[in-house]
């Protein structure tokens, strides 16, 4: 059972600050690192890893420092984002390097590999694997030692279904089985299928924490901008405004647009509307779903 | 020491088409001796001016910089080297073990091939031979450790080896005496010249002078490689 404890965290380089003033802790069982590219997901991986000096603040490993600090090695497994395996040696070869750099046995080794499924594919190269062969022989050479932290940068990215849900499933076997795991990602789908707390990050800030049930909430309980196109946007406009589910209702030249304050009310009523004015709807779609807007607004709130 | 350190490092350095890199101007010196051999240039002097100006004054330093960054400096580059950083070993350890590497590989492709190319010119003539391999070797050392330190240090060091061999040893070395000092090719000299009973060859740089910046230039260097690589920083691609 290990615990990280970020305090009061800030990274910048130069005048780029890439985390601000982050405090968290994180225990066992799996925590997802949520926020769109840039947000500081990276960088905090890094400083947890032990491969970032915090420019403020203390990040902690079971109450000691990380940085300069090798020993937080033997409970800490680490899986970077980069490609960065030696694409000379085989899978195998490369699992036992990092037994053997724990001064462990070749038994562990076979183990890890086992662990990811890779046993077929573990006396070829590794620079003949696909991307997310390499990811999992990655992961093997992180278990090896059977660390009670792991943390992974993006471990999903690149992976095809199969294979990422082979990952998810063993992410979430070992948080269920007391490991601490932090994994960054800036899908919302892949962190709550895997990870029971979520920790949001925009724009360097931690921007909210819970669990997915509270951030899924948070994420589709706010104002909602759809564009709307019909056989006759004036009278649906009428019947829209009157409804309590939209905040406001503008014309544009590509049709109206519609303000919600009641997401789950305006899904129900808008087809019913439209149904009971005789209006043909010819587009509905929401203008504003992307994950920045999702998380600016997430950030805005807390 | 670290044998798991080594032999990825090996295996970096000497896997399929790596090794040209290291091979070529090795190659390159025996086969001018051959020439100068058959063609019946080899006497003292030749052996003297190949070994000065090719074996000590180009292949040594380019040979360094190739070990000497070599090492290390492309898995920082593309991130491997978070596969050992990330285990429980004293980085400085892993400094260490990276220097031994290069300095074993400037043995293999610098030294050897610098006594065998001087033995095949004029044999064990004048201690020519020996000489210039002792010369080679505490030379190949100092370089392997400072390229090393470079590749920790910085991005670009691969330029800036290279304009330190060409432009500080080769260029200005060649026109300010004082300058000279400060070059890791006149203290191969200085030793070379220790052993050397030969009258073709003038060492500029005192032998009580060239040894101890010799000992200081690799022990500061290797040990402050390898406090870098404790405060190595990866900034990920945000």
């Amino acid at each position: 059972m290990s615990v990280i404890e970020i305090r009061q965290v800030s990274r910048w380089y130069g005048d780029v600050v890439a985390v601000n003033d982050v405090t968290m802790t994180i225990g066992p069982g799996v925590t997802g690192l949520l926020g769109p590219n840039g947000a500081g997901k990276s960088t905090l991986l890094h400083l947890m890893a032990g491969f970032l000096q915090p420019s403020g603040g203390t990040a902690t490993l079971d109450a000691k420092p990380i940085w300069k600090n090798q020993d937080v090695y033997r409970t800490i497994g680490l899986v970077p984002e980069k490609e960065g395996v030696y694409g000379f040696l085989t899978g195998r070869q490369f699992v036992q390097s990092a037994a053997r750099l724990h001064g462990l046995g070749i038994d562990a080794a076979d183990r890890a590999i086992a662990q990811v499924d890779m046993a077929a594919a573990q006396d070829r190269r590794i620079e003949t694997y696909s991307k997310g062969m390499r990811q999992r022989i990655k992961v093997a050479g992180a278990l090896v030692h059977e660390p009670s932290v792991l943390l992974l940068d993006e471990p999903f990215n690149g992976m095809d279904p199969r294979q990422r849900l082979h990952l998810m499933d063993l992410v979430r076997d070992l948080g269920a089985a007391g490991k601490t795991i932090v994994f960054s990602s800036h899908i919302l789908e892949e962190v709550e299928r895997v990870a029971q707390q979520i920790e949001v990050m925009v724009a360097g800030r931690h921007a909210a924490s819970g669990d997915y049930r509270e951030i899924r909430r948070r994420m589709t309980d706010r104002p909602h901008l759809f564009r709307v196109r019909s056989s006759d946007d004036r009278r649906l406009a009428a019947a829209l405004i009157a409804d309590t589910a939209s905040g406001g209702v503008s014309f544009t030249p590509q049709g109206l647009e519609v303000r919600t304050v009641d997401f789950r009310r305006f899904t129900h009523q808008l087809p019913r509307l439209a149904r009971d004015l005789g209006v043909r709807l010819w587009q509905v779609s929401p203008t504003d779903e992307d994950l920045e807007s999702v998380f600016s607004y997430l950030s805005g709130r807390s | 020491m670290n044998t798991v350190v080594a032999s990825i490092t090996y295996r970096a350095m000497l896997g399929r088409k790596r090794i040209w890199l290291l091979a070529l101007l090795p190659i390159a010196l025996i086969a001018f001796a051959l020439l100068f051999r058959f063609i019946g240039g080899g006497d003292e002097s030749v052996a003297v001016r190949l070994m000065t100006t090719f074996a000590i004054g180009t292949m040594l330093p380019l040979l360094g910089l190739i070990a000497g960054t070599g090492v290390i400096a492309p898995e920082i580059e593309d991130g491997t080297i978070i596969h050992l950083l990330s285990k429980p070993i004293s980085r400085p350890v892993i400094a260490f073990t990276k220097f031994v590497v290069a300095a074993s590989l400037m043995v293999g492709f610098s030294v050897i091939p610098t006594y065998a190319a001087a033995y095949i010119l004029i044999g064990t003539e004048s201690g020519i031979a020996s000489g210039f391999a002792l010369g080679a070797l505490f030379a190949g050392i100092a370089y392997a450790a400072v390229f090393l330190l470079l590749g920790v240090v910085s991005r670009h060091a691969v330029t800036i080896g290279v304009i330190y061999a060409l432009v500080w040893e080769g260029l200005i070395g060649g026109y300010v005496p004082g300058a000279r000092r400060f070059s890791i090719q006149q203290w191969a000299q200085s030793i070379a010249d220790q052993v050397t009973t030969s009258a073709f060859l003038k060492s500029e740089v005192a032998l009580s002078f060239a040894v101890p910046a010799m000992v200081i230039v690799v022990v500061g260097s290797v040990l402050w490689a390898g406090q870098r690589l404790r405060v190595l920083s990866l900034t990920g691609d945000e």
